[in-house]
């Protein structure tokens, strides 16, 4: 299954406040992390359709990466707290439908952690490089 | 004037569908009355052949039970759909995939096995399995193919109008049939049901708390239900705010929570995942570890959250199998 020259393709939510604010935290403090990931800008966390993961893992998606704000730390006050739930039985639907949960992570990252960003990204390219492609990617 | 020609028929379906329309009681007769049925093979006795031998788009609405799992399946609905000018997928299975469309978490072989060996009613030496031709010195035997995958009606052709329900409620079989023959067709892609979901009829959404908040998931066998009180606010699992209405609440009234068989609302794709994000909602947990901990009390998401709907899911089926 690995492939040296695989690289994978990642989608990542995040929210606005702070995963988001993080990404361009990495960004101008010229953080080097692997340009696996496809950033999408939500408002908050807890808006993420559970729905959006799966299409994204049905396309063909390698991993999906999901960025909230610390508890406590919520916009929204409560968005995070949703998106905890929603993530922990997500993962364990994939799981019965044959799919490693491990392709979807969920991290806390707030604005001013541009180094944390930057490494979970780091490690979640190389983890996903070790599960290798996703089974239901379509041939090109 | 000639009476126009109605076809009924069964997929992959347990009869229910079929006891639907019986259950239409006295007003089958109406139906009977205005249409001439030129195929039902539960009822009467047609032979496939002069359905292939009847000039297309001769009949006027095909109504199709059961979800589509083998060639035979596969050949007659592709029949059906040249030989018809509406296509009505009747009942959740060939809406959705139905009840026979949970086997997607497994395939043809695992299936074979379980029915053929391993079922402790089952003596198999020779492991003896259905082969789609099999050759006997008389001549060939033949079977249909079984697939797989389990689909839905509009998975394998083109249909125009869905009734939903397991079974679906005769007061929705009349309403579809009557609206069909009226010839004031409403839109392609109907579901002849509710736009709504079920909560918003239930007759115990009255009892729901303002702010919805569970610290268990329990199952129905091991409580015994409020019949008045809102399941979800019991910690019972119900999948009404995920479903369409439309069905009479005819579980509700019996003191059993939705289990999903509508379906989802016009809005939603993916029914599973919108039954999977509303329960997240209402879990009172508020670490990573609270949240885990109430996740193992879901036995067998895949059927609570699809057991209706796994096939036409986003995910479709169990990958890797």
């Amino acid at each position: 299954m690995m492939n040296e020259n695989f690289e994978p393709k990642i989608i990542g939510f995040m929210c606005k406040w702070c995963t988001y604010a993080a990404a361009d935290l990495a960004g101008v403090s010229r953080l080097q992390y692997p340009p696996n990931i496809v950033p999408i800008r939500l408002m908050c966390s807890g808006g993420l359709e559970p729905s959006f993961i799966l299409k994204a893992l049905q396309e063909g998606a390698d991993g999906v990466f999901i960025g909230g704000c610390h508890f406590g730390d919520c916009h929204y006050q409560t968005g995070n707290y949703q998106t905890n739930k929603r993530i922990a039985i997500l993962q364990k639907l994939l799981e019965e439908m044959g799919i490693d949960k491990r392709r979807v992570r969920l991290e806390w990252i707030s604005a001013a952690e541009g180094t944390k960003f930057a490494r979970t990204i780091k490690e979640f390219v190389e983890d996903i490089k070790k599960l290798g492609p996703n089974p239901l990617k379509k041939e090109a | 004037m000639a009476k126009p020609k109605v076809a009924l028929y069964w997929c992959a379906s347990c009869g229910g569908c079929e006891e639907a329309v019986v259950d239409l009681a006295e007003d089958i007769l109406k139906v009977v009355d205005a249409v001439d049925i030129i195929l039902w093979p539960v009822a009467m006795d047609f032979k496939y052949k002069d359905i292939e031998a009847m000039p297309d788009k001769s009949i006027l609405v095909s109504f199709i039970n059961g979800s589509v799992r083998n060639s035979e399946q596969e050949h007659i609905v592709k029949l059906l759909r040249q030989k018809s000018q509406l296509v009505v997928a009747f009942g959740a299975c060939a809406h959705l995939g139905g009840i026979p469309g949970l086997a997607n978490v497994a395939n043809r072989k695992e299936i074979f096995e379980t029915a053929y060996k391993l079922t402790h009613t089952t003596v198999n030496p020779n492991n003896v399995y259905p082969q789609p031709v099999t050759e006997i010195p008389q001549g060939k035997l033949t079977l249909p193919e079984f697939y797989d995958t389990v689909k839905s009606l509009d998975q394998t052709i083109d249909v125009d109008y869905y009734l939903p329900g397991c079974a679906p409620p005769p007061d929705l079989i009349m309403k579809g049939v009557l609206t069909l023959l009226s010839g004031n067709l409403p839109p392609k892609g109907t579901v002849i049901a509710s736009e709504k979901s079920l909560c918003e009829t239930c007759p115990r959404n009255k009892t729901k708390p303002d702010k919805m908040v569970i610290k268990e998931i329990k199952r129905i066998h091991e409580v015994i239900a409020d019949p008045e009180k809102c399941f979800l606010a019991e910690g019972i699992i119900c999948v009404g705010p995920a479903t369409r209405g439309g069905c009479g609440e005819r579980c509700i009234n019996a003191n059993i929570p939705c289990r999903g068989c509508f379906g989802p609302t016009k809005e939603v794709i993916d029914q599973g995942a919108k039954f999977l994000s509303a329960l997240a909602s209402i879990i009172d947990a508020n670490t990573e570890e609270e949240a885990k901990k109430i996740t193992e009390q879901i036995i067998d998401p895949i059927g609570l959250f699809y057991m209706y709907s796994l096939p036409t899911s986003i995910l479709r089926r169990k990958q890797g199998v």
